[in-house]
C-alpha cells in the first residue's frame, strides 16, 4: 500500500522540535516500524518530525557515574560502541539479536523503546539493567525508570509533547553477569520467548539482585519478581535453578499468538532460564 | 535419437569441441541486466494517460453485499472512475474453472469483481481507478459498503456434512470434485498382510511468495481495437485467450506482453479476477490501466496450495514387500476452483503419484476437492508431489522401524527396477524411463551414511537429537494436451520456436515458452548456439510477446527446457542445414560435408574454416544476386514440438535431509541436505542445480516455516512477512546435488522438467530426518510445518 498524503519537517535542534510538535505530528527517527504502519494506513500523521538531526540526542558517554546512550543511537552503532560493551556488555549481546543489519542501521534505541513491542530485545534490556530513560519536553526534563516507562501493550510513560533524548545505565561492576538469549523461528524474527538476564555473581559464588527479564511473553518486558526472589542470596547452582524455575510461572501470564499456546511459552521461559543460568555458572558447577 | 554430440559421448575435450553448449554451465545472459537493476518488470512500464487501480477487498470471509456508495470516493482529489461488479458485469463474461476430463466436476461462475457476495477475505470488491496508486487507496478509503456477513465455511472436515454451509447454494453442496483410483483388491490385500502402518498426515496451506508481486498494464486502444497487456505471467498465450474470451473480443485483438518477471512458481500461472477487471475497466475506458499487488493483497488473494488432510495406510509383507497403498485425501479449495486450469488438478495429483517410486499390486487413492470460504488455492511449484511424496515416504520409514529393517533396504526392495521400463504404476502412470536404483546409489556415493549414523549415537548419548531422513520420489514433467488440451483449456501442449540468422552472422531465436528469472533464456540460448554452430553471445532470445513468438504454452510444470529446448533445438538444427544448403552452393562443396563451429563454415573432414557466417550472410542478404537462382536460402526456420508417445515425461529423484531437533525448543536446525534428480538431459548443470536447491528451499519453507494461518471465522492472520515466515539463507543448510541422466527417447534434446525435483522431495525427507530425531523420545510429528509448538506437544514437554 501506499502512505496517505502527509507533510514533512526535519527538525535540526530541539527548539525546532518543540515548535514542530503539535496535533497530527509524529516523531520519525529511524523509521523502522513507522513507516511500514504508515504502509498499511494504521497510522495518518498529519505531520512526520524527522528527529535525526538534532544533536542533543545523539551520542554514547560516560557522564555522572551513568552511561548515557543518545536515543538517536542506531543498533548498528550500540553493537560496535567501546564504552557499551565495557560499561553494558547485555546491549552488546542483544544487538545481534536485533532483527537483521538493514535494520539495525537504521533504527534508533529510543525509537525501540518508545514503541514498546513486547516482543523486542531493548526495552527488556533496559528493565534487566534497570536503566533510567531521560525524557525531555519544552522547558525541562525528567527520569523515569525502565521499570515504570513500558505501562502496557506499545503504551509508555511519554507524556504529549514528551521524547526520549537519553537512556542511562548503570555502570556493570565487575561482579556483573549477563546474558540474553532468545528462541525465534528465523534469525532475525521477534523472539516467541526471551530473556535478558542480568546479576551479580560474588566471590562466594552467591547471586546478589538478580534481574531476570523476559520478552515476547507478555505486553511488555516482564521483570520476572518472584524467579528473581527466588535466587536472591542463593548460589548458583542447579537447586537454585531448578528453585527459580519453579517460582517463574508464577511471574509469566503469556498470551497466545500465532507461534503457540501460552503453555510452550511458558515452557520456553523456564528452558531459556536454565540455559541462561546455566551459562553463567561457574565452571566448576557446569561440570558438576 | 539422442545422439547429441557433447565432448563427454565422443570423449573429447571442451576444447575439441567449442560449439557444445549442451551440458555446459554457462553464465546465464540475463544476469547482468537483473543484478544491476536494468531489468523490464511490468511495474517498469509507464504509459501515457495511465490509470492506477486499487481494490476494496472483502474484510469478511463470507458476506453478502447490501450497499455500495461510491460518491465520496469519486469526489477525492485524483480519482477518476470507481467500478463494481455490477459495473464489469456488462463489459466481461464470467467464467467457470472446471475441465472436461475431470468427471463431475462442479464449480460457480466467476466475475471480475462479484456481484452480491463476498466469498473469501481479501477478494476484490470495488475498484478504484485514479492518477496516482495513493489516490486509488485515498478513494477506496472513502468507499462505504453495506456488508451483511455470513457465517463462514472454514473446515474442510465439516464442508459436506449435512447443514453445513453450501458456499454456492445452486451447486447444492461444497463438494467440487472427487476421484478414485483402484488397482487390484485392497481390502483383502490388506486383511491378509503381515503389517498395516497407517497415519494421519497434515500439509499447510501455504503460497508461492515471488520477489515481484502480480502486476498487470492493459491499454485497450480504440483506434486499432487492440487490446495490449503487459502482465507479469507463465503463460502470455493462455492470457490471450482469456481476455479476448471473456471480454468478447478476438484473440488476434489481444497481445498479452511479459518482459522481465521476478518469480513465479506457479502463482502467476492463473487467471485472478483483479487482473481481469483490469482488463475490463482499461477496454471500457480506452485508457491503460496498471495493478501492482502490494504485500497484502499477496498474501490475500495470490493463490494459496497444499491445504490437505491426508489419511493413509500402507501394508507390507515381513520381508519388507510393499504389498499395497489406501489413501485418503482431502483438501479445501477456497470459494471457486481457479481458472482455467481448475483448483481439482493438486488432489488429483495426490491421486496419481502417491506410492510412485514403487512396484506393488494393490492401489486405492480417493480425493475429496472442497469449498471453503478462504483464500482459493491451485498449482504452486511441484502440484500435489510433495503431499505424495511425504505421504508415501513417511509410512515407509515407519513401516522400516516396525519391521526392524533398514529403511534403504526397504526401498531397494520395493523400487521399481531400473530395467522394468516402460512400466505403468497402480494409478496409471506411464513411465518410459527412471532410475530409482542408480539415484540411491549415486546418493550413497554421497551421503556418508556411516559417519552420520555414529556421529547421531555419540549425539543421542549426550542428549543432542539428530535425524537422517530420505525421501524418493517421481516428477511429472513435459505434459501433452492430456493435462489441459483434453479438458477443453484452451493452454498450449505444444511449443514453437523461430530461428533466424542475420546478415552479421548474429541468430536471433523466438519462442513461446517463457522465462521468469529460472533461466529459460539461458538454456534456449545455448541450445540454438549448439544447434546453429555459434559463440553463445551470438545468440538473442526473445520471449513472452503473443505478438512476436510463435504459440506456444509458456513455462509451467516443467516444460521450459523439455518442449521448448526440443522446440529450439530442431529449428536450430533446420537453419544449420539451410545454411550449409547456401555454404555448399558458394563453396562448390557438398552441404554434408561442411559444418558450422563458432560461426564459421568448416571442412567438417578436417575442421579447416572456409567462410564466416557474417560473409555469408553478406552474400545472401546484399548480393543474392550472386547465388544459384533457384537456391532456397531462407535463413529463418520454425519447428514446432509436442510430445507423443507419453502423456507426461516422468522424472525421478530421492533427498536426504540431516537435521537437528532442540527437544527443549522444539527448534529444528537444518545441518545438510542432499539430492539426486534424473531429469534427463542436463542443458545446464549451474542452473539444473540452481533450481534443485531453490526447489528444495522453497520446499523445506512449506515444511518448517511457511503457513497462511486463518482463524475459525476465515479471517487470514498472516498477511505480512513478519507473519508469513518464508525460508532464509540463515537457516538452509548446505544442499549438495548430484544427477542421472535417462533422456527422454521423445526428444532429440532428451532433456525433461527440473524445476519441481527439490519441492517435490523436501519435506518428506525432512519430515523423516525429524522423526528419524524423535524416534527415541517415542514421538512423531506428521503435520506441516513442524513448527516448535507441534514437536514440543508431540513430544509431551507443553
Amino acid at each position: 500500500m501506499k502512505w496517505p498524503a502527509l507533510g514533512y519537517l526535519r527538525a535540526s535542534s530541539l527548539d525546532e522540535l518543540w515548535r514542530a510538535l503539535g496535533d497530527g505530528a509524529q516523531i520519525l527517527a529511524g523509521g523502522q516500524t513507522l513507516l511500514a504502519t504508515l504502509a498499511f494506513r494504521l497510522s495518518e500523521p498529519g505531520t512526520l518530525v524527522d528527529i535525526t538531526r538534532i544533536p542533543e540526542l545523539r551520542g554514547i558517554s560516560v557522564t555522572g557515574g551513568v552511561l548515557r546512550v543518545g536515543a538517536l543511537t542506531r543498533h548498528a552503532e550500540l553493537g560496535r560502541d567501546a564504552l557499551v560493551a565495557r560499561h553494558a556488555p547485555l546491549l552488546t549481546q542483544a544487538v545481534p539479536h536485533i532483527a537483521h543489519p538493514a535494520i539495525r542501521n537504521r533504527g534508533t534505541i529510543g525509537g525501540s523503546l518508545a514503541y514498546a513491542d513486547p516482543a523486542a530485545e531493548l526495552p527488556a534490556c533496559a528493565v534487566a539493567l534497570d536503566a533510567t530513560l531521560v525524557l525531555a519536553r519544552e522547558g525541562g526534563e525528567r527520569r523515569v525508570k525502565a521499570t515504570d516507562f513500558f505501562t502496557g501493550l506499545l503504551t509508555t510513560a511519554l507524556e504529549p509533547g514528551e521524547i526520549i533524548a537519553a537512556v542511562e545505565f548503570p555502570l556493570a561492576g565487575p561482579s556483573q553477569r549477563a546474558v540474553i538469549l532468545e528462541v525465534a523461528r528465523r534469525s532475525g524474527d521477534y523472539a516467541m520467548a526471551g530473556l535478558a538476564a542480568v546479576l551479580d555473581l560474588g566471590a562466594d559464588g552467591r547471586v546478589t539482585a538478580p534481574r531476570l527479564t523476559f520478552f515476547g511473553v507478555g505486553d511488555g518486558p516482564v521483570l520476572a519478581t518472584r524467579a528473581n526472589a527466588a535466587l536472591e542470596g542463593r548460589a548458583l547452582d542447579a537447586a537454585a535453578i531448578a528453585a527459580a524455575q519453579a517460582a517463574l510461572d508464577a511471574d509469566l501470564d503469556p498470551p497466545a499468538d500465532l507461534h503457540g499456546p501460552p503453555a510452550m511459552k511458558r515452557h520456553l521461559c523456564r528452558v531459556l532460564l536454565g540455559r541462561a543460568l546455566q551459562s553463567l555458572t561457574p565452571a566448576t558447577e557446569q561440570a558438576a | 535419437m539422442n545422439e547429441i554430440p557433447t565432448p563427454a559421448s565422443i570423449g573429447l575435450s571442451r576444447e575439441d569441441l567449442p560449439n557444445s553448449y549442451i551440458g555446459r554451465s554457462v553464465p546465464r545472459p540475463s544476469l547482468p541486466k537483473l543484478v544491476q537493476g536494468r531489468a523490464t518488470y511490468t511495474d517498469d512500464v509507464v504509459l501515457p494517460r495511465m490509470l492506477h487501480a486499487a481494490f476494496l477487498r472483502s474484510p469478511h470471509a463470507h458476506a453478502r453485499i447490501l450497499a455500495i456508495r461510491i460518491e465520496a470516493a469519486l469526489a477525492v482529489p485524483g480519482v477518476v472512475r470507481v467500478f463494481t461488479g455490477a459495473d464489469l458485469a456488462k463489459v466481461c463474461d464470467p467464467w467457470v474453472a472446471v475441465l472436461d476430463h475431470l468427471k463431475g466436476m462442479k464449480s460457480a461462475p466467476q466475475h471480475p469483481l462479484p456481484l452480491d457476495r463476498a466469498t473469501w477475505q481479501g477478494e476484490a470488491v470495488v475498484a478504484v481507478l485514479a492518477d496516482t496508486r495513493a489516490a486509488a487507496e485515498d478513494g477506496v478509503a472513502a468507499i462505504e459498503v453495506d456488508w451483511d456477513p455470513l457465517p463462514a465455511q472454514t473446515d474442510m472436515e465439516t464442508a459436506l456434512d449435512a447443514g453445513t454451509v453450501v458456499i454456492h447454494p445452486e451447486l447444492g453442496d461444497n463438494l467440487v470434485f472427487t476421484r478414485t483410483a483402484t488397482k487390484g483388491d485392497v481390502d483383502a490385500a490388506f486383511a491378509a498382510a503381515h503389517k498395516v502402518v497407517e497415519a494421519t498426515f497434515v500439509t499447510g496451506r501455504h503460497t508461492g511468495v515471488t520477489l515481484e508481486p502480480r502486476s498487470i498494464i492493459a491499454d485497450y486502444n480504440r483506434a486499432d481495437g487492440m487490446l495490449t497487456v503487459h502482465q507479469a505471467t507463465q503463460a502470455p498465450h493462455m492470457m490471450q485467450n482469456v481476455f479476448a474470451k471473456h471480454l468478447r473480443l478476438e484473440e488476434s485483438q489481444v497481445r498479452v506482453i511479459c518482459k522481465d518477471v521476478g518469480g513465479s512458481f506457479g502463482i502467476k500461472v492463473h487467471v485472478y479476477p483483479d487482473e481481469v477487471a483490469v482488463a475490463a475497466m482499461a477496454r471500457v475506458l480506452g485508457r491503460p490501466v496498471k495493478f501492482i499487488a502490494d504485500r497484502f493483497e499477496s498474501f490475500a488473494s495470490d493463490i494459496h496450495a497444499r491445504d490437505h488432510r491426508i489419511k493413509a495406510r500402507m501394508a507390507v509383507n515381513a520381508d519388507g514387500t510393499i504389498i499395497g497403498f489406501d489413501v485418503d485425501d482431502l483438501t479445501g479449495i477456497g470459494p471457486y476452483s481457479v481458472y482455467p486450469r481448475t483448483s481439482a488438478m493438486e488432489g488429483n495429483q495426490v491421486v496419481n503419484l502417491v506410492g510412485g517410486p514403487y512396484d506393488f499390486a494393490h492401489y486405492r487413492c480417493t480425493t475429496r476437492v472442497v469449498l471453503q470460504n478462504k483464500a482459493p488455492t491451485c498449482q504452486y511449484r511441484a502440484v500435489g508431489h510433495p503431499i505424495a511424496t511425504a505421504v508415501t515416504e513417511g509410512l515407509v520409514e515407519m513401516a522400516a522401524r516396525e519391521l526392524g529393517m533398514d529403511a534403504l533396504d526397504l526401498r531397494r526392495r520395493n523400487m521399481i527396477r531400473d530395467d522394468a521400463y516402460p512400466f505403468t504404476s497402480p494409478p496409471g502412470m506411464r513411465f518410459e524411463g527412471l532410475s530409482h536404483h542408480a539415484s540411491l546409489d549415486k546418493l550413497l556415493e554421497m551421503v556418508p551414511v556411516a559417519r552420520i549414523r555414529a556421529d547421531q549415537a555419540e549425539q543421542r548419548a549426550i542428549g543432542v537429537h539428530r535425524g537422517l531422513g530420505f525421501a524418493a520420489f517421481i516428477e511429472l514433467t513435459n505434459p501433452s494436451p492430456f493435462m489441459y488440451g483434453i479438458g477443453g483449456a484452451r493452454i498450449s501442449a505444444q511449443d514453437g520456436c523461430t530461428v533466424r540468422m542475420d546478415p552479421d552472422g548474429s541468430v536471433v531465436a523466438s519462442s513461446g515458452v517463457t522465462e521468469q528469472g529460472q533461466g529459460t533464456e539461458a538454456i534456449l540460448a545455448q541450445i540454438v548456439a549448439h544447434g546453429v554452430g555459434v559463440p553463445v553471445e551470438r545468440v538473442k532470445i526473445i520471449t513472452g510477446d503473443t505478438l512476436n513468438t510463435p504459440y506456444g504454452g509458456g513455462t509451467w510444470a516443467c516444460r521450459g527446457a523439455g518442449i521448448g529446448g526440443e522446440a529450439a533445438l530442431q529449428s536450430a538444427l533446420a537453419l544449420k542445414a539451410q545454411i550449409l544448403e547456401v555454404a555448399g552452393a558458394m563453396l562448390q562443396a557438398a552441404p554434408e560435408s561442411l559444418d558450422i563451429v563458432m560461426g564459421h563454415i568448416t571442412d567438417r573432414a578436417s575442421g579447416a574454416q572456409r567462410m564466416s557466417l557474417h560473409e555469408l550472410g553478406r552474400i545472401v542478404y546484399f548480393r543474392g544476386d550472386t547465388l544459384p537462382r533457384d537456391l532456397p536460402r531462407e535463413l529463418v526456420q520454425t519447428r514446432h514440438f509436442i510430445t507423443k508417445e507419453y502423456p507426461f515425461a516422468f522424472t525421478n529423484g530421492i533427498q536426504a535431509c540431516w537435521a537437528e531437533v532442540d527437544t527443549d525448543t522444539g527448534m529444528v536446525k537444518l545441518l545438510e541436505h542432499w539430492v539426486v534428480e534424473d531429469c534427463g538431459r542436463v542443458v545446464n548443470p549451474l542452473l539444473v542445480d540452481e533450481q534443485v536447491r531453490g526447489g528444495v528451499v522453497q520446499g523445506l519453507g512449506g515444511a518448517l516455516y511457511e503457513h497462511c494461518v486463518y482463524d475459525e471465522r476465515g479471517n487470514l492472520l498472516t498477511t505480512t512477512m513478519a507473519d508469513y515466515l518464508v525460508p532464509m539463507s540463515a537457516e538452509m543448510p548446505d544442499i549438495h546435488v548430484g544427477h542421472v541422466e535417462t533422456p527422454t527417447k521423445e526428444s532429440l534434446l532428451g532433456a525433461k522438467g527440473a524445476g519441481e525435483a527439490g519441492t517435490a522431495g523436501a519435506p518428506g525427507a525432512l519430515m523423516n530426518a525429524i522423526n528419524d530425531a524423535l524416534a527415541p523420545l517415542g514421538a512423531r510429528v506428521l503435520e506441516q510445518p513442524f513448527t516448535p509448538a507441534r514437536i514440543l506437544a508431540a513430544l509431551g514437554r507443553i
